[in-house]
């Protein structure tokens, strides 16, 4: 981290998620990161140093920098995801670092649901393995829009060109299966920090990006003018001052899309319809707000708006529905089954549902489906349909991660218990063909 | 060169977004909100942000400062003149009161930081708050980093790592219990650096102790601390007059000064990009005690 972070503030930021087993060296590839991006400071350091002798280890465990918990330091294991903060004079990183077990799907499925890019590690002495395939699984499902294959050990197999390639390929073959619409391969050393921060001197055949040279140039965000607008409602702002008595806004932050002042919109569910008549940013009034910036909105009618509203361009408003079918992740411990009452988040708005059937579970390997499950587990994948009390202006989550994701909660004590990605994408028997390209399925 | 599409938001417009998001969530979910006021750095920015939050609207929720009864003047005078300013309501959780009435014990090394968390969740019982915001911050310390935006917080305000809700998308579950309540980080994702950049951008006023002034210190456990009616300097310990300034603030009986002669927001920027110690580190002597100080005082409902 330079000055120039310091002063300059037109740096975006990039979160991105990391998948893999210790094994993998994934704790040494994140700790090269922070270390080589002078995100690691003296005390910590010095911390680490203390803990690895006091622990017989003569050289710092990098690994202790991510392991916050002392279950964890003392299993020598992840648990949970730990979020990791660096920057370069380019950019500001979110790193959300998962824990590769199978145990804990529900972890790497939690860092990559905010995640624009995911890094997943293997060994090159052991290629595409289950964990692999499981880690490409979980990005394709949560719809990563970037996924970058990291070769690590590369040292190992001593740099050979031949190793890495047929790796690569024998990933984007599967990724693409799946539907991963991009990966990128790199070959590394985390250890001996070949490609990682510099370029590596032992393999010229590579004349690909470093994985922070790609972390730092690889597109941030989606386009919002591709996408239909969407803006829930959080909050209704009414002053009732002297100043303001009759002001009346709604805020929220844009799910997608842009949105314009003088654009007609309608109100979901009730389906009214209005124009935007100004739109209030952080900093002042504004002609055009897109995602994902926080603003308030007044529209030109008086209409009864509340939370848990959707207001959308009234060209490309979405249907309502009551009937939901959804690829979802078991997150509690408990098992969800058909006949379960339970509440639905979904942006802002919070309905009752009924778990309707189980149709199938997925096999995180291949996401190959096995019918009639009778319930999901935790840190199972499966397909689930629901019928709801009220109607949603639900999204299908092929379309937009923001406005076709839901938590499914526990009514009796709050627990969150399975995440919902709306519509039929994974509901077919078997994985789709390769030919298949994109998101569609 | 960028390849950022022209709607990419720059890093501080994309955290104050995502900040905004959860103070409106909170409001718009929960009964009885109050925000932790410390008149630190952290807590300034965060009624900052509720302030915009809400705007044109008062901000719809108090403030609460749990004082240790060490407190910089200089703190306690922004506290006060904020306050009144902006017409909000402030509760004060007393450590004091605590050791007046005989329910809290000083401890031997003087320090009160760790005696907040009883005054802290008496407060929150007795108001029935609900949602309590924090300026904690996941890069400030590892346990920490495991926190989650919406940490819920059982009837003993006892904090289990092992049982936090997943916590997905921008959906945050704030169901609780009766008895229970909801502990929300709006600056979970924000660094040091961020803060300050955000300040400087912003022109957020702070109390002046964050910048360069000479000061009467003197060296304890590698820290410079302030003497005072807390108990120092003890026999031995040299007081001397020195160049400096604070990155936290917190006790002054476990906060320390660090030497430096930046003076003005943007020398403070360029003194932090540069450092080479995490601000806890430099500062703090209560997160010395071990590795898992921090963890430890969590678990028993510390902010």
């Amino acid at each position: 981290m330079s000055t120039d972070t310091a002063t300059d503030q037109a740096t975006s930021l990039l979160r991105f998620a990391t998948a893999g087993s210790v094994d993998d060296g994934k704790s040494t590839l994140v700790g090269r990161l922070l270390h080589d991006s002078k995100s690691v400071l003296a005390d910590q350091l010095e911390a680490v140093e203390r803990a690895s002798l006091g622990r017989g280890q003569d050289a710092p465990d990098l690994a202790l920098l991510t392991d916050g918990l002392r279950a964890e330091r003392e299993q020598g294991i992840t648990i949970d995801v730990a979020h990791r903060y660096f920057a370069t004079p380019r950019r500001r990183f979110v790193l959300a670092d998962t824990p590769g077990h199978v145990q804990y799907t529900r972890n790497m499925v939690t860092g990559a649901s905010t995640a624009e890019l995911a890094v997943v590690l293997v060994d090159a002495r052991n290629g595409v393995v289950e964990q692999t395939r499981r880690h490409a699984a979980v990005a394709a499902l949560l719809r990563v829009p970037h996924v970058v294959l990291a070769v690590n050990k590369m040292d190992l197999v001593g740099y050979a060109e031949s190793a890495f390639a047929a790796i690569a390929g024998e990933f984007g073959a599967y990724a693409a299966s799946l539907g991963v619409p991009e990966v990128t391969a790199i070959p590394i050393s985390a250890l001996a920090g070949d490609n990682v921060v510099t370029p590596s001197a032992h393999m010229d055949w590579y004349g690909g990006p470093t994985v922070l040279e790609h972390l730092e140039t690889v597109p941030v965000g989606s386009d919002p003018t591709d996408e239909p607008a969407r803006f829930p409602v959080q909050y209704v702002i009414r002053p009732r001052t002297a100043a303001y008595p009759d002001y009346r806004g709604y805020a929220g932050q844009v799910a997608s899309g842009v949105l314009r002042v003088g654009e007609p919109v309608t109100v979901l569910p009730s389906g009214r319809t209005s124009t935007i008549a100004a739109i209030d940013g952080l900093a002042g009034p504004v002609d055009v707000a897109w995602a994902p910036q926080s603003v308030t909105l007044r529209l030109a009618d008086d209409l009864d708006v509340s939370r848990g509203d959707l207001i959308a361009p009234t060209g490309t408003a979405p249907g309502t529905t009551r009937d939901v079918e959804a690829t979802v992740c078991h997150v509690a411990d408990r098992p969800l089954r058909v006949g379960d009452r339970v509440l639905l988040k979904h942006t802002t708005r919070t309905v009752k549902a009924l778990v309707k059937a189980v149709p199938s579970r997925l096999a995180l390997d291949d996401l190959t489906q096995h019918p009639d499950p009778g319930e999901l587990a935790a840190n199972d994948i499966g397909r689930i349909v629901l019928r709801t009390a009220e109607p949603l202006a639900l999204d299908a989550y092929a379309d937009s991660r923001r406005t076709g994701s839901f938590l499914l909660i526990d009514p009796a004590d709050g627990t969150t218990l399975t995440a919902g990605m709306a519509g039929t994408a994974f509901a077919a028997r078997t994985p789709v063909a390769a030919a298949d390209d994109g998101w569609d399925f | 060169m960028t390849t950022d599409s022209p709607y990419a938001l720059t890093h501080l417009d994309a955290l104050e977004s995502e900040a905004v998001h959860v103070f409106r969530e909170v409001a718009g979910e929960f009964e009885r909100p109050v925000l932790l006021f410390s008149g630190g750095k952290d807590s300034i920015v965060m009624l900052h942000l509720a302030l915009k939050a809400f705007a044109p609207a008062a901000v719809p929720f108090g403030l609460l400062h749990v004082d240790t009864g060490h407190n910089f003047p200089e703190v306690l005078a922004y506290r006060d003149r904020t306050v009144a300013e902006l017409g909000l309501r402030l509760h004060v959780a007393s450590v004091q009161d605590f050791i007046d009435r005989g329910e809290l014990r000083e401890r031997p090394d003087g320090t009160r930081n760790p005696l907040q968390t009883v005054p802290l969740l008496d407060a929150i019982g007795r108001h029935r708050f609900d949602a309590v915001f924090g300026g904690g911050r996941r890069d400030e310390e590892k346990a920490r980093a495991k926190e989650r935006v919406f940490s819920l917080r059982d009837e003993f305000g006892g904090w289990d790592p092992r049982r936090q809700r997943p916590e997905l998308w921008q959906l945050y579950n704030g169901r609780h219990s009766p008895g229970e309540h909801v502990r929300v980080f709006p600056l979970s994702n924000w660094t040091e650096l961020d803060v300050w950049q955000y300040i400087a951008r912003e022109k957020i006023e702070l109390p002046s102790i964050y910048y360069a002034h000479e000061r009467e210190v003197f060296a304890r456990d590698g820290m410079w601390l302030a003497p005072g009616d807390w108990g120092g300097p003890r026999d031995g310990e040299r007081v001397e007059r020195r160049l400096v300034r604070y990155r936290t603030v917190g006790d002054m009986s476990c906060t320390g000064a660090v030497d430096s002669g930046a003076a003005t927001i943007h020398a403070v920027i360029a003194e932090i990009a540069a450092s080479r110690l995490t601000e806890r580190g430099a500062t703090r002597a209560d997160d010395k005690l071990s590795e898992a100080a921090m963890e430890d005082r969590k678990r028993e409902g510390y902010f």
